[in-house]
């Protein structure tokens, strides 16, 4: 059957089994546009900015494991999705992003809303196409969906010229399709298993550090299973939060910059050391110089590149978390090696000693609200089962330490590239993606300011976000800094007009809500979370002094740790265990 | 230490900018590039001079290999291998000093490729080095334009870098 090219993208999307889609219109994608008008198995989100489109398809992708889909146009409509783009490559998030092009024949003209979308998301994306034959445009989608997907997922863009979009072939969508040039890893090899296995059951004082990887391959029941049947302490990075439950007795917290002590302790003095899924990102290590002296270190990665990058694996083993966790459970069951269950003994109660110096404590009788009991109470009222979609900055740390996540995907946040603005955008996606279920914004007065326009979109589709804005009247992380290292010199941290978040919202047709009191709060984020149908925005005045501790300050180790003034002095000594 | 890196990549618009956009991008420094179509047109051949430590170029090929159209690169120090580089040289040159020239470019193995009034060129290949020697012995005269193709290199014996 012949096809138009716009009628090509539609069809491709359904046959890919594509939901939903997020997007806004443009002179370029006009053809597009039609085409999804003329039918009704692909839902279009209208944003009202483009970042937000990628930011939500993001947060969709994030939380079910799907590839998220965006639609723009050409020139500002896809320069203005860098940033989101940018944000799920850093993240390694699965995206198609479809722009609009000027016709072929404009390329290179400067064309009214031309850019070079595929220059100028180049460096962003785990790869992009320019289409310009119609006849090249099914494949061209296939191949996006594939690349984006598998492997280390990222975003791909795909530019559509306006006249591709117009010319008409016969239409064929591949099952399957093969790359040449492109073959991702589908095991690690068994060798490398082994060893990697061997090396563990012989550690005396070891860890398991794991990271996104294990949300993005939904390796979270191998990794659990892992974990208890070793009884080693795992600690999550920030990406990796849920993908080992909080609740069981062998975690020991977030590690890095805003850590726990113990985790970072337990990283600092560990001998053996497990790292899937993650990429010893220098906000996980700290001064680099310091890193885990004494570690021999596993370093389990999809992706060659992120193994040796920054810190030398003694074992490298390539290939998806998923399987590769499964094979060492296998060579666990089947080895004459036990873990050494006495010095594993001793080496927990090591870590009892710095798990009692209690690094999340916070001043519970302030008469100012605490942005921490904030989100404290948030984790208690959901009961821990919320999807919980942050924005950047102090509340964003605060939501990773006291929110403690027992399920992969309800984390959402932006972690490597640390997009403001990130928040609410991703909520959207998320709450599209889970209609029925409790999705909370954490937000910032400072972050909220990025995307508010979205609160419109959210009225458009009823979505009943809960958004949570911890109000300090300061870009809160910017303030720390300069509080730290700037002698409290605070240049240009202070937000000097915000509006009325409560008529705001209202205007937009949501629900606002505002507390000041620590004694209302309960009662404030219960008839917020109560809230069915609308979204709700409670703007949360908090302490606005407050830092975020414990914390690794520059050019510090892991045992270095800088805790909350309170409890400076109690610090317990790391120390080699015989 | 200087490394060669041989790349067999996708002949696709855009391949050539993925990888000075990934050089550019992480910091890593190219010495010389030179690319062109294989014998199988769908497929280019890039030849890449780069220098670092072994940390360095082992992140290199990593993130090279990483390239979607990237099929397979081999890092040709690692092996024996012969390079080879082109070297065209324009000097000034009269009726009288023309042969001082031919007989300097026939020591180097090179040859005159174009004569003109006030002008000659040679045609040379061989090692960077062996290119370097010549054009200093070229100092006495006027050099008017120098152009250098880049390496270009291939392992010896069987080994092949194909697909």
């Amino acid at each position: 059957m012949e096809l138009t090219g716009a009628e090509i993208v539609v069809r491709c999307l359904e046959d890919e089994g594509t939901e939903m889609i997020f997007g806004y219109p443009g002179g370029s994608s006009l053809h597009i546009y039609d085409a999804l008008y003329k039918q009704e198995k692909v839902r279009h989100i209208l944003v009202r900015h483009e970042q937000a489109a990628t930011h939500a398809a993001d947060g969709y992708a994030r939380s079910t494991g799907r590839t998220g889909v965006v639609l723009v146009t050409s020139g500002p409509g896809v320069t203005n999705t860098v940033t989101g783009i940018a944000t799920a490559y850093m993240d390694s998030i699965p995206m198609v992003v479809i722009s609009g092009q000027v016709p072929t024949q404009l390329i290179g003209d400067d064309a009214f809303q031309e850019v070079d979308a595929v220059g100028i998301t180049r460096p962003c994306v785990k790869h992009n196409f320019l289409v310009t034959d119609v006849r090249d445009l099914a494949l061209t989608i296939k191949k996006a969906f594939f690349i984006a997907a598998s492997g280390r997922p990222g975003p791909v863009l795909v530019d559509v010229p306006k006249d591709v979009t117009a010319e008409k072939c016969h239409y064929v969508y591949p099952d399957t399709i093969k790359i040449r040039s492109y073959q991702p890893v589908r095991r690690g090899h068994p060798k490398q298993v082994k060893r990697a296995v061997d090396l563990l059951l012989q550690a005396r004082r070891p860890v398991i550090y794991a990271g996104g990887g294990i949300i993005l391959s939904d390796a979270s029941d191998e990794l659990t299973e892992l974990v208890e049947r070793l009884n080693y302490p795992c600690t999550n990075t920030l990406m990796g939060l849920g993908g080992f439950p909080a609740s069981k007795s062998q975690y020991i917290g977030m590690l890095g910059m805003h850590g726990t002590y113990e985790a970072n302790m337990v990283m600092h003095e560990c001998d053996v050391m497990l790292c899937v899924g993650a990429r010893f990102d220098d906000r996980i290590t700290g001064d680099i110089h310091k890193f885990s002296p004494y570690a021999k270190i596993i370093h389990v990665d999809i992706d060659p590149s992120s193994i040796s990058k920054n810190v030398a694996a003694h074992i490298p083993v390539v290939g998806p978390a998923k399987a590769i966790l499964g094979d060492m459970i296998g060579f666990i069951k089947s080895s004459d090696r036990k873990p050494d269950t006495e010095a594993i003994a001793t080496w927990w109660g090591q870590i009892a000693q710095w798990q009692a110096v209690k690094c999340l404590e916070f001043d519970r009788n302030s008469d100012k609200i605490k942005p921490q009991s904030v989100i404290e109470m948030l984790w208690q009222k959901t009961g821990g089962d919320a999807y919980v979609c942050s924005d950047v900055g102090q509340h964003q740390m605060w939501t990773a330490q006291y929110y403690h996540f027992d399920k992969p995907r309800h984390w959402i946040n932006s972690g490597g590239l640390g997009t403001m603005g990130f928040g609410l955008p991703s909520a959207m996606g998320v709450q599209l993606a889970h209609p029925d279920q409790q999705v909370l914004c954490i937000t910032s007065d400072a972050s909220i300011m990025m995307c508010i326009q979205e609160l419109s979109t959210c009225m458009q589709y009823r979505l009943p976000v809960k958004i949570f804005s911890l109000n300090n009247r300061y870009m809160g992380m910017v303030r720390q800094w300069q509080e730290f290292f700037y002698d409290r010199r605070y240049s240009n941290s202070y937000l000097d007009a915000l509006p009325d978040f409560v008529k705001l919202a209202e205007s937009f047709g949501h629900v606002g809500l505002t507390v000041d009191q620590p004694a209302d709060l309960e009662g404030v984020i219960q008839s917020a979370l109560a809230e069915k149908e609308r979204a709700v925005f409670v703007d949360i005045v908090t302490d606005q002094t407050e830092n975020v501790y414990p914390m690794i300050a520059a050019g510090c180790g892991h045992h270095e740790m800088q805790l909350r003034p309170a409890a400076q002095g109690q610090v317990v000594e790391g120390r080699e265990i015989a | 230490m200087q490394h060669i890196i041989s790349i067999l990549l996708e002949n696709e618009a855009g391949a050539l900018s993925r990888v000075a956009g990934l050089f550019s991008a992480r910091g890593y420094n190219i010495e010389s590039l030179t690319v062109a179509p294989t014998e199988d047109a769908s497929l280019s051949r890039m030849t890449l001079v780069t220098r670092g430590s072994d940390t360095v170029v082992e992140q290199i090929t990593k993130q090279l290999n990483k390239l979607v159209e990237v099929v397979k690169l081999v890092d040709l120090t690692e092996g024996q291998h012969i390079e080879r580089e082109l070297l065209l040289v324009k000097v000034e040159a009269t009726a009288d000093t023309r042969a001082q020239i031919r007989d300097l470019a026939e020591i180097f193995h090179g040859r005159i490729v174009d004569v003109g009034e006030t002008t000659c060129t040679v045609e040379l290949t061989g090692m960077g080095e062996k290119l370097d020697a010549f054009l200093q012995t070229l100092r006495s005269t006027n050099i008017v334009e120098v152009v250098r193709s880049g390496v270009s290199g291939i392992a010896r014996g069987r080994k092949a870098l194909r697909t």
